[in-house]
């Protein structure tokens, strides 16, 4: 078990004419290993969940628990535990900030006190991990494009080896083409090194192709917490929450509506195409088998 | 003739060293032709770089061209003293909706623009009316525009575009930083404009969905124009899309893998209700035939 959060609740501009409950009594708890999606509409309180998961915010009551550990407990390390817990915000390039993007990723480690040698060889096989090529070490992060700048500002937080990597819509912003670089090498993070990740996304298709659990957030409140095929046959409550299911769900719903198909639940593409040719296949569609 | 018209547009970024000689050279916009006739609503895709942003500051003289032309009404946009009727013929709405937000209530920012045209103040309270409540964001008239949501923003920042009555607008990816909700407001507010005002609408986007229902979709790459025709034309080349990893919309994507597959599915499936058809025709026509 890496996090566990229990009754959190947090409230905004306490006693001020704004104030507003941002979460409100949220029970969860994530273990090690573990691909989650966080999904919910703006001001759902996605963002303010998960910047308690490394101590940046403080409950206003109930606690957060990071292996087993109460992070509010007193003397514990919070930096330790936000070297274990690597957050990477929205548009993170705008935190780029040394002359060069070497430098950049090595600012992280190095505040950790660790040796140059050994910050030098966690930001090298940081920006390894995120496919930056060596060319560009030596540039300023200036000079890169959006999506490389922003592999830069994600080797920063894998510089300092987090156990849990928490991304706040990595891809906002990007193209199609730097969306599917970035997310395959944070996929390939978790199958290859095991850390845990927690995705915050707008994109119902890319939680759905990545992730093995969904949490949705809903007015400072989990709505549902599950599977993606068990959470996206909910699409009708997810609408009426400003959310929606991948495309393919609609076409599956469709189908099961007309009869066609009787599983409805693919999230996929790839899913979807095999229920549909099983359907079919199901009603004799069996010559290709003959050949 | 239409309202916009480039002829062999090229456009170079130049880097100018402290010597004032050219550095470096990048041609980011390489022979493009294009004419878009008045009320079209057309959308362009490409990559990060593929040169879209850049053909669209040609399209309102934020820019002027390297080589080649391009007219905005039939004014040259090389010519200095046109700028102002240029930019009041084609307006733009930005990427980010915090860079756009100038008045401190939603009525006054809108009403900024044609204030600065010199347009009388009871045809402006007119206007600022029209404006709002055709992107429905009348109600929120005497509200702060900080306190609004991301899509909320936008709408605003369209409604003030569109007060100074401008006969194009330009749309550089919009809905980049929204929501899915966001998304939708925009887009419908969008559609609007050009079905009931006639407003020529040209969409610069990396959302698929959002380009199906265009008159024409154009396709850049490398500075130069790859594909154009309808969307379902455009969305019929799914090999070729992905080989420049461009997305299609996902209905697209599955439609053409059940095709590869061996179903009678027809290329340039754009929605859920055509791919339902198609898969419901195949589902008959094997229960006729007796399977």
């Amino acid at each position: 078990m890496a996090i566990k959060i229990e009754h959190l609740s947090y409230v905004y501009g306490e006693g001020t004419a704004y104030e507003k409950k941002a979460l409100d009594d949220i029970n969860l708890e994530i273990h090690d290993g573990q691909f989650i999606g966080i999904i919910g509409h703006t001001g759902s309180g996605k963002s303010t969940l998960i910047q308690h998961l490394n101590g940046l915010v403080k409950a206003t009551s109930g606690c957060v628990y990071y292996n087993g550990q109460s992070i509010y407990a007193e003397g514990y390390s919070m930096k330790e535990l936000r070297s274990k817990v690597g957050i990477v915000f929205q548009y993170p390039e705008y935190q780029l900030f040394e002359v060069d993007v070497f430098t950049d990723v090595c600012f992280g480690p190095k505040n950790l006190g660790l040796s140059k040698e050994e910050t030098e060889k966690r930001a090298y096989e940081a920006l390894q991990q995120v496919g930056l090529k060596e060319k560009y070490y030596k540039k300023s992060p200036f000079e890169l494009s959006g999506g490389q700048k922003r592999r830069a500002a994600i080797a920063g937080i894998l510089a300092m080896q987090p156990e849990v990597l928490i991304l706040d819509e990595p891809t906002a912003g990007l193209d199609p083409r730097g969306r599917d670089t970035i997310l395959d090498q944070i996929a390939k993070l978790h199958r290859e090194r095991g850390i845990t990740v927690v995705l915050v996304s707008h994109s119902m298709e890319d939680i759905a192709r990545y992730v093995d659990r969904i949490i949705v957030m809903d007015k400072g409140h989990v709505r549902f917490d599950g599977v993606p095929r068990e959470v996206f046959e909910h699409y009708q409550e997810l609408e009426k929450i400003g959310l929606a299911a991948p495309q393919v769900t609609y076409v599956m719903q469709e189908l099961k509506r007309r009869g066609i198909v009787s599983d409805s639940t693919a999230t996929t593409v790839e899913e979807a195409k095999n229920a549909i040719l099983a359907a079919l296949g199901n009603r004799g569609r069996m010559e290709t088998e003959h050949d | 003739m239409g309202i916009i018209e480039a002829r062999k547009l090229i456009h170079d970024y130049q880097k100018i060293g402290e010597d004032g000689k050219v550095e470096a050279s990048y041609r980011a916009v390489d022979g493009v032709d294009l004419d878009v006739q008045p009320g079209q609503f057309i959308a362009v895709l490409g990559h990060n770089g593929s040169g879209k942003s850049t053909l669209a500051k040609h399209l309102n003289a934020i820019l002027v061209p390297t080589g080649g032309t391009v007219f905005v009404d039939g004014m040259d946009t090389k010519d200095a003293e046109k700028l102002n009727r240029i930019r009041q013929t084609a307006g733009m709405v930005f990427q980010n909706p915090d860079n756009q937000i100038v008045g401190t209530v939603v009525d006054e920012d809108v009403g900024f623009g044609p204030e600065n045209m010199g347009v009388p103040t009871e045809e402006i309270i007119k206007r600022v009316e029209e404006s709002l409540k055709t992107v429905g964001m009348w109600e929120y008239r005497d509200h702060s525009p900080n306190r609004l949501s991301g899509g909320q923003k936008q709408r605003v920042a369209i409604a003030g575009v569109m007060a100074m009555e401008p006969k194009c607008i330009v749309f550089d990816e919009p809905t980049a930083m929204l929501d899915p909700v966001g998304r939708k407001e925009v887009i419908r507010a969008a559609q609007k404009l050009n079905r009931e005002k006639n407003v020529t609408i040209i969409l610069i986007t990396h959302y698929m969905e959002e380009v199906i229902e265009a008159d024409r979709v154009i396709v850049m790459d490398q500075g130069k124009i790859l594909m154009q025709g309808t969307p379902r034309e455009v969305f019929s080349r799914v090999e070729e899309l992905k080989e420049h990893r461009l997305d299609v919309p996902q209905v697209t994507m599955l439609a053409h893998e059940l095709k590869k597959s061996g179903l009678d599915i027809p290329e340039g499936i754009l929605t859920v209700k055509e791919l339902a058809d198609a898969v419901e025709r195949i589902s008959e026509q094997e229960q006729k035939n007796g399977n």
